[in-house]
């Protein structure tokens, strides 16, 4: 069945989304989409154009209604979004009254209450932005307008009719944009900007100078530093507008135009995380993994952008996430450079505009007979910020040169006019082989040749898997094609080696998606489903590991899908016996039980009595068909020493008898382990607790160690390896209580469990995601989801259930038996 | 000459879906499979590597996976996925419910690679 997919917002961003879906994959998705507006989607950038006339508002429509039922997208347009409820997944929406501004922040009052709702599986954010509104007083009477949509442009072309003179307020982009349209409707237009240059996003004060020379010039008046603090109207209409020192303007009509804020209402009102815009992760994902958000609405990395470019980046980024097309894609957010056209001026903008620093190099070029304006900052030989006005001929080049902070030509000249040969740009290709391309993992161009080369790698995965270039951030991903293009001509994509297990086509994080959003609860059900009829043995260990994850207490276990130890809780050994090692809570044991333990052995003839690596004590050379009967002898839980799962907490005496302990080891540890014991994992996870950093419990080189500091205080380490791996594990945080250690490593062991690859221990889990990233995610709750971490590893702690008891009562006929003797008659066939 | 011998291991349920399950006929320990799509295999449950018992592998793909070093083995022809090692494998059927090898003692003429 395919799922359903619901857009909220049908404008750019959210039909652009679409688009892009359909273009990747045509049957995955149902499409239900909800817009404000009563229409398709149209270019929003071309709304001057309507206002100016020189073209008809169905001439920037992008889809028409018609492509929506071509596409058997469900378009609900006049219908406001008011909320989603993440617990039923249901999309709520209200139908907006005739007249009704589709971008006001309120939810339609008085509407009927004639809820839309729609169930969804996964939602698309793409609300955008609306005008932002200055504090101006009297900014609500009629002839004051905002310029957002196509009705505002019918509006004020309407309204400028019967008027003479116009203001606008703002004098970046959209104000410049707002007041050509106005020009084109014989009005004398008035451009009013708070500060002292037109564009000062884009450009510096002479460039805003310039521009500005270039308006006048063309009949537009321009007033800079100048507030506006009053519209006053006389006869119920816009007549004046007064401006903060005192200054007065009339006018009969007023346009607002003073930029965008994101429309963030309907994620704030379903509980979703939102700051200036709707947070989202590299994968355009909100805090509810079933909700991303894309456009304008959307905050990344603390940035939001109001320009198509890094839009359409996230649009890709999505849309290759949620087809399957790129589940590694990632967007790192956009170095904007702009280059447009203001009435007529050609102008371009990238980085920075101004520059204190006296080390940095100012080229600038002045031709004011032409208009033109060209100034470029550079430093350390790269360009640091660029403004071109009048002549925009190596905007282009210049762009690359500053988005791949490329090394700059020696005769400067070449970037304020061009080289002979053309202005070269940035490619990995020329690079030489010693440069770094991976900084994460500092793999060189070298290495990558080396592993194309010699170890025939042809795509971005396997440069990866064999160099770990890539695996980081993934912003080199682009290079590495590049580099591999230029050696072997081509560049593969080998989703495979990203999936989870070898035989369902998906990464962890869709299957997790797959398997939760279908209720898939069984090892046969998910490869019934989501397999592609392969029935490989890892495949079917890994899934079995991660259903049990995933649905702790109703989880359908088949055995037949687990490996042997898994199937009878016992560690096989190299004859066919099996090992016995109970739980012995923090290696910390009584008299009585270890009477219980010697009397077993010698009862069902151990071969061997062994400590462990993880005090413990492990019984060899038991037969199969004995271990109900040792197990109930012996009279403690499993010791889960036979599976990936949560093995053991390791401990020193601490405060009770060492001289030199600093916290009480032993008690924490014992509560670390009663909460840990038995939970199911990608690989095995061993842990240990020590009293003071002299680290007899070997707390460093443990999954998680949990180490006593001076102060009272507990250090937290991850990712620690003493295996055919040495590893010191990564300081993840220190806390001040037994509490915050639960709480911290519950955090770390729950995102280990749901993020990492089957058979992925945390050394490697912890160095493919870093350290200053999982500090991020577990510590500062950058993702906000570690009260999801933490609820869900509280609900594998309750369905925790001692395996041993199966004793009693085993799941399947013949568990515990051994070969069954079959008598063969005399007189049986012969068929010789 | 081959000496077939048809044997009845007992009723289907006596294997566990999806499992293996060990007979010990004449002496020699059988690995019997019962696939869940409702087939059934057997192939010699020693795995010719280091003697792991197969009837404790996990089944997939028409093989079997040796659980000590995974070593598979074809369920059907009993070819093995390292070079000359492989299982003999027998011929079974269902009836009535019951499951019936034929059962083809070990033999000089009888070795399966």
């Amino acid at each position: 069945m395919k799922k359903r997919l619901v857009v909220v917002g049908n404008g750019m961003a959210g039909a652009r989304m679409v688009e892009e879906i359909l273009k990747r994959k045509r049957d995955i998705y149902e499409i239900v989409m909800f817009g404000a507006e009563p229409y398709g989607n149209y270019n929003r950038i071309l709304l001057s154009n309507v206002l100016n006339q020189s073209q008809a508002p169905d001439e920037i429509f992008l889809n028409p209604l018609d492509w929506y039922i071509e596409n058997k997208i469900t378009l609900h347009t006049g219908v406001k979004v008011t909320h989603i409820d993440r617990k039923e997944k249901k999309v709520y929406a209200l139908k907006l009254a005739e007249g009704d501004v589709p971008y006001t922040t309120g939810i339609p009052e008085e509407a009927d209450t004639d809820f839309i709702s729609v169930p969804y599986d996964e939602v698309i954010i793409a609300t955008g932005a609306r005008p932002f509104v200055p504090r101006i007083k009297g900014s609500d009477f009629p002839g004051t307008f905002l310029f957002r949509t196509i009705d505002d442009c019918d509006l004020i072309a309407e309204y400028a009719k019967n008027c003479e003179k116009a203001v606008v307020i703002g004098g970046g982009l959209l104000g410049l944009e707002a007041a050509r349209g106005l020009m084109t409707h014989d009005l004398e237009v008035s451009v009013v900007e708070a500060a002292d240059q037109l564009m000062p996003s884009q450009l510096d004060t002479e460039a805003g100078r310039i521009l500005e020379r270039a308006m006048g010039a063309m009949g537009l008046r321009v007033l800079t530093k100048t507030m506006t603090s009053q519209i006053v109207q006389k006869r119920g209409k816009v007549s004046r507008v007064v401006f903060s020192d005192g200054g007065v303007l009339d006018t009969d009509l007023v346009v607002i135009s003073a930029g965008i804020v994101p429309i963030t209402e309907v994620a704030q009102r379903s509980g979703l995380k939102v700051n200036h815009g709707i947070l989202c992760d590299d994968q355009m994902r909100t805090n509810d993994p079933d909700i991303y958000a894309v456009g304008e609405c959307v905050e990344h990395r603390g940035v939001t952008y109001g320009l198509v470019d890094p839009i359409w980046q996230q649009v890709n980024v999505l849309a290759d996430v949620l087809c399957g097309v790129n589940i590694d894609a990632v967007y790192t957010g956009s170095i904007t450079g702009t280059k447009l056209k203001v009435m007529g001026v050609d102008l371009a903008s990238m980085g920075e505009k101004e520059t204190e620093d006296i080390d940095d190099e100012i080229l600038i070029y002045r031709d004011p007979n032409r208009g033109i304006y060209k100034k470029l900052i550079v430093r350390n030989n790269k360009i640091h910020g660029a403004i071109l006005l009048g002549d925009v001929d190596l905007s282009d080049g210049l762009m690359q040169l500053f988005m791949n902070e490329k090394t700059l030509p020696e005769n400067r000249a070449e970037i304020l006019f061009g080289a002979v040969e053309g202005t070269s740009l940035f490619d990995a290709s020329d690079l030489p082989n010693s440069a770094q391309i991976c900084n994460c993992n500092g793999v060189c161009k070298g290495d990558i040749i080396a592993a194309i080369e010699n170890k025939n790698c042809s795509s971005v995965a396997a440069i990866g898997t064999e160099t770990k270039a890539g695996q980081g951030c993934g912003s080199c991903r682009g290079a590495i094609a590049q580099i591999i293009s230029s050696v072997v001509g081509e560049v593969a994509y080998d989703a495979s080696e990203h999936y989870y297990v070898p035989g369902v086509p998906l990464e962890k994080s869709q299957l997790v998606r797959e398997i939760r959003s279908q209720k898939l609860k069984s090892v046969s059900k998910v490869l019934a489903i989501l397999g592609e009829g392969m029935e490989d043995p890892t495949t079917k260990t890994g899934l079995a590991s991660l259903l049990k994850t995933l649905w702790p207490k109703m989880y359908e276990d088949q055995r037949d899908a687990r490996f042997i130890n898994d199937r009878v809780h016992a560690n096989i050994q190299k004859d066919g016996t099996f090992s016995v090692i109970p739980r012995i809570v923090a290696g910390v044991t009584t008299p009585e039980a270890l009477l219980r333990i010697a009397q077993a052995a010698v009862k069902y003839k151990a071969k061997m009595i062994k400590f462990t690596g993880g005090q413990r004590i492990d019984l060899l050379g038991i037969k199969k068909e004995d271990l109900p009967a040792i197990w109930k002898d012996i009279g403690l839980p499993s010791g889960h020493g036979y599976t990936k799962a949560f093995r053991t907490v390791k401990s020193c005496v601490g405060t009770d008898f060492c001289r030199f302990g600093l916290g009480n080891s032993i008690s924490l540890a014992e509560q670390v382990e009663l909460r840990f014991q038995g939970i199911e994992a990608p690989h095995k996870v061993k842990m240990a607790v020590t009293g003071c950093p002299r680290n007899c419990a070997e707390a460093y080189v443990k999954d998680i160690g949990v180490v006593a500091i001076e102060g009272g205080k507990w250090e937290i380490y991850i990712g620690g390896a003493a295996g055919a791996t040495i590893r010191k594990g990564d300081l993840l945080c220190t806390v001040g209580s037994h509490e915050d250690v639960l709480k911290y490593t519950s955090r770390f062991f729950e995102y280990y469990r749901e993020h990492a690859k089957y058979l992925e221990r945390t050394y490697g889990f912890v160095e493919r995601i870093g350290i200053d990233l999982l500090k991020g995610i577990l510590i500062d709750d950058s993702l906000g989801i570690c009260a999801n971490l933490e609820e869900k590893m509280q609900e594998a702690v309750d369905a925790y259930q001692d395996p041993w008891k199966e004793a009693e009562d085993p799941v399947y006929p013949f568990q515990f038996e051994g070969p069954k003797l079959i008598e063969v008659l005399e007189k049986a066939e012969n068929n010789g | 000459m081959r000496k077939e011998i048809r044997i009845n291991l007992g009723p289907l349920e006596g294997i566990p879906m999806g499992q293996g399950h060990c007979f010990r006929i004449e002496g020699e320990d059988i690995a019997v499979f019962r696939t869940r799509n409702g087939e059934i295999f057997a192939v010699e449950n020693t795995c010719p590597h280091m003697k792991g018992p197969l009837a404790e592998g996990i089944i997939g793909d028409g093989k079997v996976v040796c659980p000590l070093h995974g070593h598979r083995f074809d369920l059907k022809t009993g070819e093995g996925s390292e070079a000359s090692e492989c299982v003999r494998s027998f011929e079974m059927s269902i009836e009535n419910g019951n499951v019936f090898i034929a059962y083809v003692p070990a033999s000089e003429e009888n070795v399966p690679c």
